[in-house]
């Protein structure tokens, strides 16, 4: 320890001399890198999505016979649709910081000269990627195990729903995720704090995708896409307003 | 002192309240389809009124915690929610009261107002556990600020939503139609409204003043005994060691005194920390 005590004491002095002037690293560069740092650790442990997927698909089948039903549709099919989502989504955000709170990924970006928004960011949109992930097996999971009538007709605006819903599970999850993480009893204390900041996209969703799953097929209320649009925004800025006294330790 | 003012604050609540409740037993109107059932608005609304504004309040504190780093708005802020929190108990019982008197059921899921008032008090109730769960004092406090903060504003957002996804069968005796009730109703529900405001207010400053003085006697005693200080039992509700010096006028503190020098010995040693660390991140910087 001690031979290396002197060389890092005077390479400041020797740094200015040598180096140029030490660069700042760009908010979306820095985003950028995390985010492969994310998908190369997902698809190295594969620890989030392939549990999501898999729970989504139980709980469909729970849902069958919790329900004693062979198809749903309508707003039911709506609600049993986006209840397993969010329940999945958790299973994501529950673990969306462990590794960087007991592996020193947090010392690593607070040392780092990067802008910390860049953390919310990259982890806001690695859960979004696992929430499309998750979707592409559970859409038409839940089209062949429970639906009734056929999802075709209203893809579109499905998608459009799923994935401004999508948005808003990721930013609050995140959010959410980093606020529990730091917590003795992380896994209780996220999903607590969540469910209820995610009761918005819940009525918005639910209700968006209704007429899409009923056996007319009808078309979105366009209110209910201002809703999920307008609460992703004002979720999105709130979050990045208090995100970095999260990580000012 | 945060005592100050403390008698005539509840001397005005008193007053106001029983002032009040006589306005609404003898002077205010029976309401024509309800009778005597529609007098508990003058309780249950005042209640959800300051309630919400209480969460709200403690947003704003919260980011006045965050922007100053001095620990007695995290007291503020937490005193806030802590009785928000049970003035919304208020909230959820009288509401259930009124809806089985008028309606027949204990709860109703039609009525966006107390919906959204459960959604908002159940992600409330999970204040306390955050903070509990949280040891390091300075963690818990900044944590506990960011939650109310993203919290106080979830408040209009989540009425916004469950307004927006139900039918209006609620009798909106505020809001759109605020205008309608008559002169002598609304000045009752005004005359109630000020007398839990200041209740809410008197019994927000009685908890800080009475957490505050709980502190200085305690340290007092450990000044006289000159017993080591004991590990900070693991608790939600905020630590006040750090703005005790902090805090004005409170104690002439002599400054010979033990406990005065191991203050200032530890905020200095804090600063020497704080710029310790800050040199070392410029000299990383500097590296990279």
């Amino acid at each position: 320890m001690s031979a290396s005590e002197p060389a890092l004491v005077s390479a400041p002095a020797v740094a200015p001399a040598l180096a140029p002037p030490a660069r700042r690293v760009g908010l979306l560069a820095a985003t950028a890198a995390i985010m492969r740092k994310e998908m190369r650790v997902e698809l190295r442990t594969l620890e989030s999505v392939p549990g999501m997927a898999l729970f989504a698909v139980s709980t469909f089948v729970v849902f069958h016979f919790a329900l004693n039903r062979t198809s749903v549709s309508g707003s039911l099919a709506a609600g049993i649709l986006w209840v397993t989502l969010l329940f999945a989504a958790m299973l994501a955000v529950n673990r969306l910081f462990v590794a960087d709170a007991e592996q020193g990924g947090f010392d690593a970006l607070l040392l780092a000269p990067v802008d910390r928004s860049a953390l919310l960011l990259a982890k806001a949109g690695s859960l979004l990627v696992y929430l499309v992930a998750l979707e592409v097996v559970a859409l038409p999971a839940f089209a062949l195990l429970l639906l009734g009538t056929s999802l075709g007709p209203g893809l579109g605006e499905l998608i459009g729903v799923v994935a401004l819903a999508d948005v808003g599970l990721a930013v609050i999850g995140t959010f959410v995720a980093a606020l529990a993480v730091r917590t003795r009893a992380r896994d209780l204390i996220g999903p607590l704090i969540a469910l209820p900041l995610l009761v918005p996209i819940a009525i918005g969703a639910s209700r968006g995708t209704a007429p899409l799953l009923a056996a007319h097929a009808g078309t979105v209320q366009v209110r209910w896409l201002l809703l999920l649009g307008l609460y992703d925004l004002v979720f999105g800025l709130i979050a990045y307003a208090v995100f970095d006294f999260l990580l000012e330790d | 002192m945060n005592a100050r003012g403390l008698r005539a604050l509840s001397i005005a609540t008193v007053a106001s309240i029983a002032a009040g409740l006589a306005m609404v037993f003898f002077y205010a109107p029976e309401e024509a389809s309800q009778g005597f059932l529609q007098k508990i608005f003058y309780v249950h609304v005042p209640l959800a009124i300051v309630c919400l504004c209480g969460f709200m309040a403690g947003g704003l504190m919260a980011i006045q915690h965050l922007r100053s780093g001095e620990s007695r708005w995290d007291l503020r802020s937490y005193v806030a929610i802590h009785m928000s929190l049970i003035f919304g108990v208020g909230v959820l019982i009288s509401g259930s009261i009124w809806a089985e008197g008028s309606w027949g059921h204990w709860w109703v899921w039609s009525s966006p107002t107390l919906v959204s008032f459960l959604i908002i008090f159940l992600l409330y109730a999970t204040y306390q556990p955050l903070r509990f769960s949280i040891e390091d004092p300075e963690r818990q406090a900044r944590y506990a600020s960011v939650f109310a903060i993203a919290a106080g504003a979830f408040v209009p957002l989540s009425y916004t939503a469950v307004q927006m996804s139900s039918s209006y069968v609620h009798p909106r005796v505020l809001g759109p139609t605020y205008d309608n009730l008559p002169g002598s109703m609304m000045l009752t529900f005004l005359v109630m409204l000020v007398g839990f405001s200041l209740l809410f207010v008197s019994l927000w400053k009685l908890e800080i003043a009475a957490k505050q003085a709980r502190w200085q006697l305690r340290s007092l005693r450990r000044r006289l005994t000159d017993e080591p200080e004991r590990p900070r039992r693991r608790s939600a509700a905020p630590s006040l060691e750090a703005p005790m010096p902090r805090s004005g006028p409170a104690l002439p503190q002599p400054a010979t005194s033990t406990a005065a020098l191991a203050a200032g010995g530890e905020r200095a040693i804090g600063a020497g920390a704080g710029a310790g660390a800050g040199a070392g991140a410029t000299a990383q910087r500097q590296i990279a």
